[in-house]
């Protein structure tokens, strides 16, 4: 009954969908508010029963009803609780319900607090948001349906994959979904721009927080994404250049773009249309993810069942999208007017050199993740690229981008001064130069490559703090006047300091794990002891456990340092019966500046065990370079100027406020 | 009204849009299998094992044991299964028309419960004439398997010639396995010219491979 509930629920949400995607353009076509206002309620009963359709599902999951033939598949009755609920997405059908879901929520937002927006602007971004809700809800009906019954309901489930029954991988696609689908939000803005034929830097201050929302979520996904990989697949990397994560990667680099762009928009009534197909290929990078993953065109960790039927919808829901948005664009981009001129050397410059340095790097991972697939659908044999490319080819286009970064922050709007602005940055030029020094002091093997790398994340950190610090008056002026200039100071100014320095914090991490990683794999005995980077792991045996629901090997490792203890270690081997595979579980020893990590590999039945150890110098910073990122984003997001309803402009602006 | 440059981004979308068109019609109608991988152990030794035979068998059901050296002298089939796996028992009939055909199969009966692994050749029938228990599971390992069931062809030599994994279909008795098994008759030296072939374009029968 619940099933058939949800089910319903679907169908009519899609019938809600497809109300809201044409009366209100109708609507706003003919200036004719009453249709124009169809579009609210439609939104908030969308969100209402894709709501009940996806609490149906997680009921299904949770009470483990094994006629609902989905919940059959991919759920058991002894799993935990937080692998019932997550089980929901960690699916095709099921994760299509939660993209479905989000999808709904932004429209939820737009109708409760999209007040202040222009009203035909607000029927035309909530229609927009229909019609992608219509192509969605019908591929969840007619392809992915989650709420066929299975007759006889099987005693019990198959189980989840268990590489998804973990913390990790649980919260990864709620925070994809969360991004993916927020730059559908900049994609209905740019599109009602188009239709409307209008781009001002209202419209830019109205999409901003939806790009950020959409950015912050996709960082934090993305970082879980290889949080996970890092620890469960055993190899001590945490990021494979797989063609899945470039997909997810992609939209990230888009929208990084398009955060910076929209700002030139806003503060300058320029770079319009280019802020429009940035829009539109960020949602575009986002579904082409959501097309490689679901068709089976990739083969990957990440693929669900492949079926062509749903490939061949999604494919065509893809072209419908992004192919008639790029249309619309192609015929209404050349009515926008540009605005304001600047120099080459100003912020706007700056913000346009990081612009085509994002594009590039997008262009370079974009070819090296479809270049396979091309070449294999002309018939031309299988290749296989790798993280080779990447590394010799986005890499060299993230440099200039890192180094460019602290002195477009500081460059004054129109026309800049770069000889000053580097002045200013004297400090942080000096430090960057005594990290490249005290690097290649530390690292006998003088790898100037990798000390170079250290220096531009010094470079990146204190150069925000520089900027910080100038826009303060820090040490020119009285310190309780500082205070007062930094309370002042505009979230957004803080959220940029914040996230730029997460970036430096980020290449640290970066550079010092892959350029100083050590790495021991051998066969261990009951109480060999292995030097690995100023440690002593000993091997203390293996043992089997048993855990809610899988077996598991577990070996016991102590970690001293110069003989004092510092923990014991628990790598695992697990053994899921239900769903007949196993997971390898890293057992990670994190300090602030390194992980120690140790696997346990198979027997070789003479009571020896394959071990893998890394030392990972700075590792964890590459995680709190990408939180720090998120809350930079966050901090931003609470700029009083974003905030919806809020007046235009501050009446008083300070100095420090104007160049921001 | 149109601009040149604002088309550029359609006519790129158009070229995308044309080359996912061709590649989903080749890898869904056109059956083109792109979840191939490659198998390192083509034309390569079997592995060394020695596995027992399955317990307490009953008087009607009286198989030995498998070791490597059994695999050698004439061509056989190598089938990993077990009695929890579904797919192997849709499979089932399959081997035993195999059987019935002359065709030599061994059988890695792959962590399964001895009592469970009779009922199934019980009900089902036996097409195996030797069968090894890996209750371990490092045997599966060492030929590389990676789902249930996999089944090899293994030449007189002793070497595999071809890998399959996940059932094989009904169809694909005569189109696929039937032909492998008469080209694992002739030396190696042939097979290894038909297996360099094989890693170009995978349009040709014997190279389709997979679940198709």
């Amino acid at each position: 009954m619940i099933a058939e509930i949800g089910h319903y629920a679907v169908v009519l949400a899609l019938m809600l969908s497809i109300v809201q995607g044409i009366l209100p353009l109708v609507g706003a076509y003919r200036n004719d508010a009453a249709l124009m206002g169809v579009a609210e309620p439609a939104a908030r009963g969308q969100f209402l029963f894709v709501f009940i359709a996806f609490f149906a599902l997680t009921y299904a999951y949770v009470v483990s009803d094994f006629s609902v033939a989905l919940v059959a598949h991919t759920s058991h009755t002894l799993k935990p609780m937080l692998y019932k609920i997550s089980g929901v997405w960690g699916n095709h059908e099921g994760s299509m319900l939660l993209w479905i879901l989000i999808l709904s929520l932004f429209g939820l937002m737009v109708a409760q607090f999209g007040r202040n927006l222009p009203g035909s602007l607000r029927a035309r971004v909530l229609a927009i948001q229909g019609l992608i809700g219509i192509g969605f809800l019908a591929f969840l009906l007619f392809t992915s349906n989650p709420f066929l019954r299975l007759d006889p309901a099987p005693v019990e489930g198959q189980g989840l994959n268990p590489l998804l029954q973990d913390p990790g991988l649980a919260f990864h696609p709620p925070f994809l979904y969360l991004g993916y689908v927020g730059f559908s939000m900049a994609f209905s803005f740019a599109v009602a721009a188009l239709i409307e034929g209008r781009v001002d830097p209202a419209w830019a201050r109205w999409v901003r927080p939806w790009t950020l929302v959409a950015w912050t979520t996709l960082t934090i996904g993305i970082a879980l994404g290889s949080w996970w990989a890092y620890y469960e697949l055993g190899w001590g990397g945490w990021w494979f250049w797989d063609p899945v994560e470039n997909a997810s990667f992609l939209p990230w680099l888009v929208g990084t773009a398009l955060l910076h762009s929209a700002l030139v928009v806003e503060r300058r009534d320029t770079l319009k249309s280019w802020t429009i197909l940035l829009a539109i290929i960020a949602f575009g990078m986002s579904l082409l993810g959501t097309f490689l993953v679901r068709s089976g065109l990739l083969t990957s960790v990440h693929t669900f069942a492949t079926d062509p039927e749903r490939g061949v919808f999604i494919l065509g829901l893809f072209i419908v999208v992004i192919g008639g948005a790029l249309v619309l664009y192609a015929i209404r981009a050349p009515m926008l007017k540009g605005g304001g001129l600047f120099a080459p050397v100003s912020r706007e410059g700056a913000l346009v050199l990081n612009n085509l340095l994002l594009a590039t790097a997008t262009a370079v991972v974009f070819l090296g993740t479809l270049y396979p697939l091309a070449l294999d659908a002309i018939g031309s044999g299988k290749v296989s690229v790798g993280a080779p490319f990447f590394n010799a080819t986005f890499v060299p286009l993230m440099v200039p981008l890192l180094i460019a970064c602290p002195i477009g922050a500081m460059m004054a709007w129109k026309r800049g001064d770069l000889p000053g602005v580097v002045g200013r940055l004297r400090v942080a030029v000096g430090l960057a130069g005594l990290v490249v020094l005290a690097t290649v002091m530390i690292d006998g093997n003088t790898d100037i490559v990798a000390a170079l790398a250290m220096g531009v994340a010094a470079w990146l950190v204190t150069g925000a703090a520089v900027d910080l610090a100038e826009r303060t008056g820090l040490f020119r002026i009285s310190f309780s006047e500082t205070l007062r200039r930094a309370a002042n100071l505009p979230r957004s100014a803080w959220g940029t300091a914040i996230a730029h320095s997460a970036l430096g914090i980020m290449v640290a991490g970066i550079t010092a794990s892959s350029s100083w990683q050590t790495e021991r794999i051998q066969i261990v005995r009951l109480g060999d002891t292995v030097e690995l980077a100023g440690y002593e792991v000993t091997f203390r045996g293996a043992s089997n456990v048993t855990g809610p629901n899988y077996t598991a090997l577990r070996g016991t490792f102590d970690l001293t340092a110069n003989g004092r203890k510092i923990t014991t270690l628990h790598p695992e081997k697990r053994d899921y019966p239900a769903e007949k595979s196993g997971t390898t579980e890293a057992a990670i020893h994190t300090t602030p500046i390194a992980d120690v990590y140790v696997v346990l590999g198979d027997s070789d039945g003479k009571g020896g065990w394959a071990a893998r150890m890394y030392h990972n110098p700075l590792v964890p910073w590459i995680w709190a370079g990408a939180i720090f990122m998120a809350i930079g984003g966050m901090v931003s997001l609470s700029d009083r100027r974003l905030r919806v309803g809020a007046p235009k402009r501050v009446a008083h602006k300070t100095p420090a406020a104007e160049a921001a | 009204m149109l601009r040149p440059l604002t088309l550029i981004p359609v006519a790129i979308f158009a070229v995308l849009a044309v080359l996912f068109s061709v590649y989903l019609w080749q890898v869904g109608p056109g059956g083109k299998d792109i979840s191939q991988i490659p198998s390192a152990m083509i034309n390569k030794p079997a592995p060394q094992f020695n596995l027992p035979a399955i317990k307490n068998l009953p008087e009607t059901l009286k198989i030995p044991s498998l070791t490597t050296a059994d695999l050698k002298g004439k061509v056989s089939l190598v089938n990993v299964w077990a009695s929890w796996c579904p797919p192997c028992r849709i499979e089932h009939p399959v081997l035993m028309t195999l059987a019935d055909r002359g065709v030599t199969i061994y059988g890695i009966n792959y962590k399964d419960r001895p009592e469970d692994a009779v009922r199934f050749l019980t009900q089902l029938g036996n097409p195996f004439k030797q069968i090894g228990v890996d209750s371990s599971g490092r045997t599966s390992i060492d030929w590389g398997v990676y789902g249930y069931p996999e089944t090899f062809i293994v030449d007189a030599a002793g070497r595999i010639r071809y890998r399959h994994v996940g059932q094989i279909h009904p169809h694909q008795l005569e189109s696929l396995i039937l032909p492998l098994l008469k080209q694992a008759a002739q030396p190696a030296a042939d097979a290894a010219k038909a297996g360099a072939s094989k890693t170009g374009t995978s349009k040709t029968g014997a190279a389709k491979v997979g679940n198709s």
